[in-house]
């Protein structure tokens, strides 16, 4: 089975700074890091590898650095990777980054299956995913526990949704987006590392100039319909009440229901 | 002999301190009858929760004059019996003195009452960028237990233990005079350091009120390693080599696959890999991620080319979690592995762990009972447990004392000490008499006589 896992670069921090005039994201000086959600996705995607074959090709879209996500996602088993890279590409919106990231999966070759993240710990939308299968017009699973191969063609992927376990057979190719915490992501070998070292051949570079549909309008800021108009620094609330005293435990039932959380 | 307490002390005490952080007899809870481990077990008479130095001190001078032992207490997670109250009397409990009352950027220290906890401590000094280097696996102890240990913990390869962070101590003595010891300096040489007496004395010479603990800079960076090996005796072997070669990792921690399959059970989360034997787990930390990069490299070499599987990094906050969660829960797990167990925390040079490792295994094999084990290998400190999985009483009470008389003279054998950094309190004394011999003894009674004549402070521990 030949898998393709869609992976993003994130800061490695959850203190992300935005700048109080431009309310841009202060990046300068803050790492980089696997969006953690990815790593429950590409652990799928190496295990579904271990069990049954194949390979499993990662892909991001970011600027030149982010080839440095990928570089880790090989040294976690990964066998190559692909970096969507172009200038055009930038400020895209969810739209225009499902866009993009579907047509650089439609341009890197075959594929079964498709592993998403649920969602990054920057934008938080958890859209991308369902948005690539649309434009693949491939079928879509989100909040996926666990897949299992039924046949060559075949798969069986259950998925929590809410309080709905969902199980499914699904004919390839199709996509599915891991729920977080499905598994124990393994880590980045350092044996794999140096034995990377050097290889170009590895990561191959995408840009508009490869895609099929290639009018920049479709891309980056102008093909995308969102228009952002601040972002911020959600606020701190710090607020706590301390319940004490012998009916304790009635008080904050009568809180919980009060609020309707019970 | 002691005097019990009676009505008219617990009146007396009454007057001094608010009558709701006073328990008496049976309004206080068993949980403050023994600590984590030991077996030590008996109740103390009266239960105080103090709130500051002179509290302390209106108590010590009454108790000292009425010749009632007394007993303090932190968070209660030591594990030979330092805070049982062996003769009943007074427990004075500090959490409630859990307050940091300074921090101080120009000389670099904080100030703190004894019953803040580590995890505390850590964190507020990592939000003002500074880094309290001593790391011992129990973070819900307090602050007051750890200098009254010395716990070292894991960062002790690179930064030492806890007595290298005490810069000055408030103490209370037996009769109620209060001392200020040290101070913010950064060097002392005024005589005996009465300082570092305190320090790992287990609350048997004075009571801690307050410290001024060393803080450096926080490391801007810090990334781990873990090795897979197909045997313990090949990871430990390892370790005197990562030492010649002048690599300076912050933390050396081996574990075993079982050690860690009990943590998976205990915490129901898987760890990142298991298919080894054993495993070890380096840490280095620095400002410069180059310099770290090239530092973990040149160790990863060296232990690839003495048989380590592979070097995994642990680089994010999400795989420091997955792993440095089982490392912190091991304790726990193995205890959750059996009915009964007691430890042994004895500490070896360092180029000597890999035999005092397989010896253990060899004594596994002869009582035929269980004895997993983790532990520093970086500083040569062991964390073995003898399990009792579900043996007749007298059966293991025979078993564990012939394994103990047998590892503590090992360990002597390989010119270590009883405890690295758990130590002595009620449950290790007649190993360290053992070891250290009349003359050593002696001069520890003279110390413990100095501070406390009438042997009033945690009677029956250490050395009287």
């Amino acid at each position: 089975m030949n898998i393709i896992v869609c992976i993003k670069q994130v800061p490695g921090t959850s203190n992300v700074k935005v700048d109080p005039v431009t309310g841009v994201l202060i990046r300068d000086g803050v790492e980089s890091k696997m969006n953690p959600y990815d790593l429950f996705a590409l652990e799928t995607a190496l295990k579904l590898k271990e069990e049954n074959g194949g390979t499993v090709k990662v892909i991001t879209m970011g600027p030149p650095a982010a080839k440095d996500v990928l570089m880790e996602a090989i040294y976690m088993g990964a066998d190559d990777g692909v970096l969507v890279s172009d200038r055009r590409f930038a400020g895209a919106d969810v739209l225009a980054t499902s866009r993009t990231l579907s047509s650089a999966i439609t341009a890197s070759g075959n594929f079964d299956l498709i592993l998403c993240g649920k969602q990054t710990t920057d934008g938080d939308t958890a859209q991308v995913g369902a948005e690539i299968a649309e434009y693949m017009g491939l079928p879509h699973f989100a909040n996926v526990k666990s897949i299992s191969v039924k046949s060559d063609n075949n798969i069986t992927i259950v998925s929590e949704l809410g309080a709905t376990i969902q199980t499914a057979d699904a004919s390839l190719p199709c996509i599915c987006c891991a729920d977080a915490d499905i598994n124990t992501p393994r880590l980045p070998s350092y044996k794999r590392k140096c034995e990377a070292k050097g290889n170009e051949a590895l990561i191959k570079t995408l840009s508009l100039d490869d895609f099929k549909d290639n009018n920049p309008d479709h891309y980056g800021l102008s093909g995308s319909p969102t228009q952002v108009e601040r972002i911020f620094p959600p606020d701190k609330n710090t607020n706590r009440e301390f319940i004490e005293g012998e009916n304790a435990g009635a008080k904050v039932f009568e809180i919980l229901k009060a609020k309707k959380f019970i | 002999m002691y005097k019990k307490v009676d009505n008219k002390d617990i009146e007396y005490l009454k007057k001094v301190i608010p009558n709701d952080r006073i328990l008496v007899g049976d309004e206080i809870s068993e949980d403050f009858y023994h600590d984590e481990l030991s077996g030590t077990e008996h109740p103390p008479e009266v239960l105080i929760y103090v709130t500051s130095t002179e509290e302390t001190s209106v108590i010590m001078k009454y108790a000292y004059q009425n010749n009632i032992p007394v007993t303090a207490r932190g968070s209660g997670t030591g594990l030979v019996g330092s805070s049982v109250a062996v003769h009943g009397g007074i427990m004075l409990c500090t959490t409630m003195m859990n307050h940091i009352l300074e921090l101080d950027t120009e000389n670099l220290t904080v100030t703190v009452e004894p019953g803040v906890l580590l995890m505390e401590l850590a964190e507020f000094c990592e939000q003002n960028d500074l880094f309290y280097p001593p790391d011992p696996g129990e973070k819900s102890a307090t602050i007051g237990g750890n200098i009254s240990t010395n716990a070292g913990g894991m960062r002790a390869v690179k930064y030492g233990v806890t007595r290298d962070y005490v810069r000055g101590l408030t103490v209370v003595l037996p009769n109620g005079e209060i001392l200020e010891l040290g101070g913010k300096v950064v060097k002392n040489s005024s005589g005996y350091s009465l300082l570092n007496l305190i320090v790992g004395s287990e609350g048997t010479l004075a009571i801690i009120t307050k410290a001024v603990l060393k803080l450096i800079p926080l490391p801007a960076k810090s990334v781990s390693l873990l090795l897979p090996f197909e045997t313990m005796q090949a990871a430990l072997d390892t370790v005197p080599k990562i030492i010649t070669s002048k690599a300076n990792p912050t933390a050396i921690e081996y574990m075993s696959k079982e050690t860690i399959l009990f943590a998976e059970d205990y915490l129901s989360k898987k760890f990142p890999d298991t298919k080894y034997e054993a495993y070890l787990l380096l840490t280095f930390d620095g400002n410069h991620t180059d310099w770290i990069e090239a530092e973990y490299s040149n160790v990863a070499d060296i232990c690839i080319k003495n048989g380590a599987v592979d070097a995994y990094f642990i680089d994010t906050d999400e795989r420091k979690k997955s792993v440095w969660s089982a490392r912190g829960a091991f304790l726990e797990a193995i205890k959750a592995s059996t009915d009964e167990m007691d430890e042994c925390d004895v500490v070896v040079p360092r180029n000597r762990i890999a035999d005092y490792i397989l010896f253990t295994h060899d004594l596994a094999k002869e009582f035929n009972i269980r004895i997993p084990s983790f532990g520093h290998a970086g500083d040569g400190n062991l964390h073995i447990y003898i399990c009792r999985d579900g043996l007749e009483k007298d059966v293991w009470e025979e078993k564990l004392s012939n394994i103990f008389d047998k590892m503590y003279k090992k360990a002597e054998e390989f010119g270590g000490q009883v405890s690295g950094e758990h130590g002595i309190g009620f449950a290790k004394k007649g190993y360290l008499k053992n070891q250290l011999g009349e003359t050593q003894m002696q001069i520890m009674q003279g110390i413990k006589a100095a501070f406390d004549p009438k042997n009033i402070l945690n009677p029956d521990k250490i050395c009287r």
